[in-house]
């Protein structure tokens, strides 16, 4: 009895304590950055090196970075994973290939990934300091673990579908399209808001590669200040900037929140037209 | 209105409309007519990896009867049906060998169209495997991938499947509800409906009462009866009593020296059950073995 109470008890210490450390730091984060925060903040371009003047240009530098992110990862990422699950045998040697360097990868330190993409994306293939290096850089990043999510997802469709499906005379590619990849989509999602998640935190992979102009970029060509390098230079090189670097972090919280929110009602939509479940 | 099993004056299907398949009420598995096979297998063998599952195995599967294949478990009868339809392509390490014939064609050649061939040979599993979508999209989504896509020539089929299977009463109002909440025996009938809805030849099933109430399983067993005459049927059953009710014939699989699987006895449903000439076959139906 009063062991069952102790390991209860433990067990709701932890718990509280986890859940604590998330409270105290999202409230931090609340209480120094809430006063600031403004429309104008939102929209209105920085000014004295971010002391003062809003985040604007940086919000659109950090939409357009994670958009070119996503936008490249997402379909190599699918392709990857339906190749990688479905059409190889999960003990050939090539499937084993594949899944080592992924894992490898995902081991790699963000700045590692970042002189990569400064040497390839800026340097090599031309880009120079712009959003799409960044944004390429970072979807390299995120690609194991798109990867490996959405590879894990198809892997727990029930493979009485694929028996009943071929049993049925369908393709293997109606199968995956029809069945297969429905099932899937809450892990793909899952998957997705874990990259989006990860892309939106890197700081030093954008140093590099993406820049830190805090001008309202032109083009995918221009360089842009992504949010997390902002809150960086704000709170590390610029005496007097940690009130406004307290409102993008702010800020960079509410987004994530926002993008969470949004790809989760796409995808229950989107899973509610396609399959039915109970 | 046609219907693919109650009503033959307007079978689709010509092959499949001989009226002389038609039988009456059975007693112990009577003769199917006069025995015209439709699948020939010779000296057939497979293995999973080095592991032999089946070894020689030689039978005909007679047009318009259905054939029981009775026997302990992991004595190859699962594995027999997949070679018929090439599911055993999808396994890794199963090698087949021996012929087998289907009609004229040799179903083991390596360019055979094996989506055509399913189509042509159905099959049913032990367990029920609805898709995660409506009812209506169970029975359409495979009718559109073999290329009927008119909304007006689906909706007849559906009804007509539903109505074959017996089910069209209990779902034609909720059609577009989601598969997965009918019973389990609703589930398999709607499967079964799913297979009659590409017309096959030949419907092979594995043992697809054995996860249902006694009285869904009723249910699905009298539609099996139906089924006779108008398609060939293949089941592998473990209740006896319904292969000896249902099955033309039948035959008897065990496992050889423990090693693999192979038939020991292949006959007419009576004489397996009542006249068996093997010992071991005649141990099993007794209960005495197995």
């Amino acid at each position: 009895m009063v062991k069952n109470a102790l390991t209860t008890g433990v067990i709701w210490l932890t718990a509280a304590l986890v859940s604590g450390v998330f409270v105290w730091l999202l409230a931090d984060i609340i209480i120094h950055g809430l006063p600031k925060l403004s429309w104008s903040f939102l929209v209105e371009p920085p000014q004295n090196a971010g002391r003062s003047g809003g985040i604007g240009p940086i919000i659109v530098s950090t939409v357009l970075i994670l958009g070119v992110a996503m936008v490249t990862s997402a379909p190599l990422s699918l392709a990857t994973a339906v190749l990688l699950s479905e059409f190889t045998r999960h003990d050939s040697v090539y499937g084993r290939l594949v899944r080592r360097s992924l894992d490898v990868l995902a081991g790699v330190p963000s700045i590692v990934f970042g002189l990569f993409g400064n040497a390839f994306f800026c340097i090599y293939l031309g880009l120079g300091f712009s959003i799409l290096s960044g944004g390429l850089t970072l979807a390299c990043m995120v690609l194991p673990l798109l990867i490996r999510t959405a590879e894990e997802g198809l892997q727990a469709a029930p493979n009485d579908y694929r028996l009943a499906s071929a049993a049925l005379g369908m393709s293997r590619s109606a199968t995956l399209v029809h069945l297969l990849l429905p099932t899937a989509t809450p892990a793909l999602v899952a998957g997705l808001m874990l990259g989006l998640g990860r892309a939106v935190a890197e700081t030093a992979a954008l140093i590099f590669t993406s820049g830190y102009v805090d001008r309202m970029p032109g083009s995918l060509f221009d360089s842009g200040r992504a949010l997390s390098v902002h809150i960086y230079d704000l709170s590390m090189n610029v005496a007097g900037g940690d009130s406004n670097a307290y409102s993008s972090a702010l800020v960079l919280i509410l987004l994530l929140l926002i993008i969470n929110s949004i790809a989760l009602s796409l995808a229950n939509q989107w899973l509610h037209r396609s399959v039915v479940t109970v | 209105m046609s219907h693919f099993i109650n009503n033959k004056s307007e079978q689709v299907d010509k092959s499949n409309t001989d009226d002389a398949y038609t039988l009456g009420p059975l007693q112990s598995g009577p003769p199917c007519c006069v025995p015209e096979p439709l699948i020939r297998v010779d000296n057939l063998s497979l293995h999973y990896g080095l592991k032999p599952a089946l070894e020689g195995v030689s039978l005909d599967i007679y047009k318009g009867c259905i054939t029981a294949l009775i026997g302990p478990s992991g004595c190859g009868k699962t594995s027999f049906l997949s070679v018929l339809n090439r599911l055993t392509d999808m396994i890794p390490d199963c090698r087949v060998s021996g012929n087998v014939h289907f009609d004229t064609m040799d179903l083991r050649h390596p360019a055979l169209d094996v989506q055509r061939l399913r189509r042509d040979i159905g099959m049913i599993f032990q367990k029920p495997v609805p898709f995660p979508l409506t009812i209506r999209r169970n029975i359409e989504l495979p009718l559109r991938e073999h290329g009927m896509s008119k909304q007006a020539e689906l909706n007849d089929v559906v009804q007509q499947v539903l109505q074959d299977v017996g089910l069209w009463e209990e779902v034609k109002d909720r059609l577009e509800s989601p598969a997965l909440a009918l019973s389990g025996g609703q589930q398999q009938r709607l499967c079964i409906a799913r297979a009659l809805a590409l017309k096959p030849k030949v419907l092979l099933m594995d043992e697809p009462c054995s996860a249902l109430d006694p009285i869904s399983s009723g249910v699905v067993e009298d539609l099996i009866q139906r089924l006779r005459g108008k398609y060939t049927v293949v089941i592998v059953t473990h209740n006896l009593a319904q292969a000896r009710r249902i099955a033309n014939y039948a035959g008897f699989f065990w496992i050889k020296d423990q090693r693999a699987g192979c038939l020991i006895e292949f006959g007419q449903c009576k004489q397996i059950f009542e006249a068996p000439a093997h010992e071991l076959t005649a141990a099993y139906v007794n209960g005495s073995r197995g």
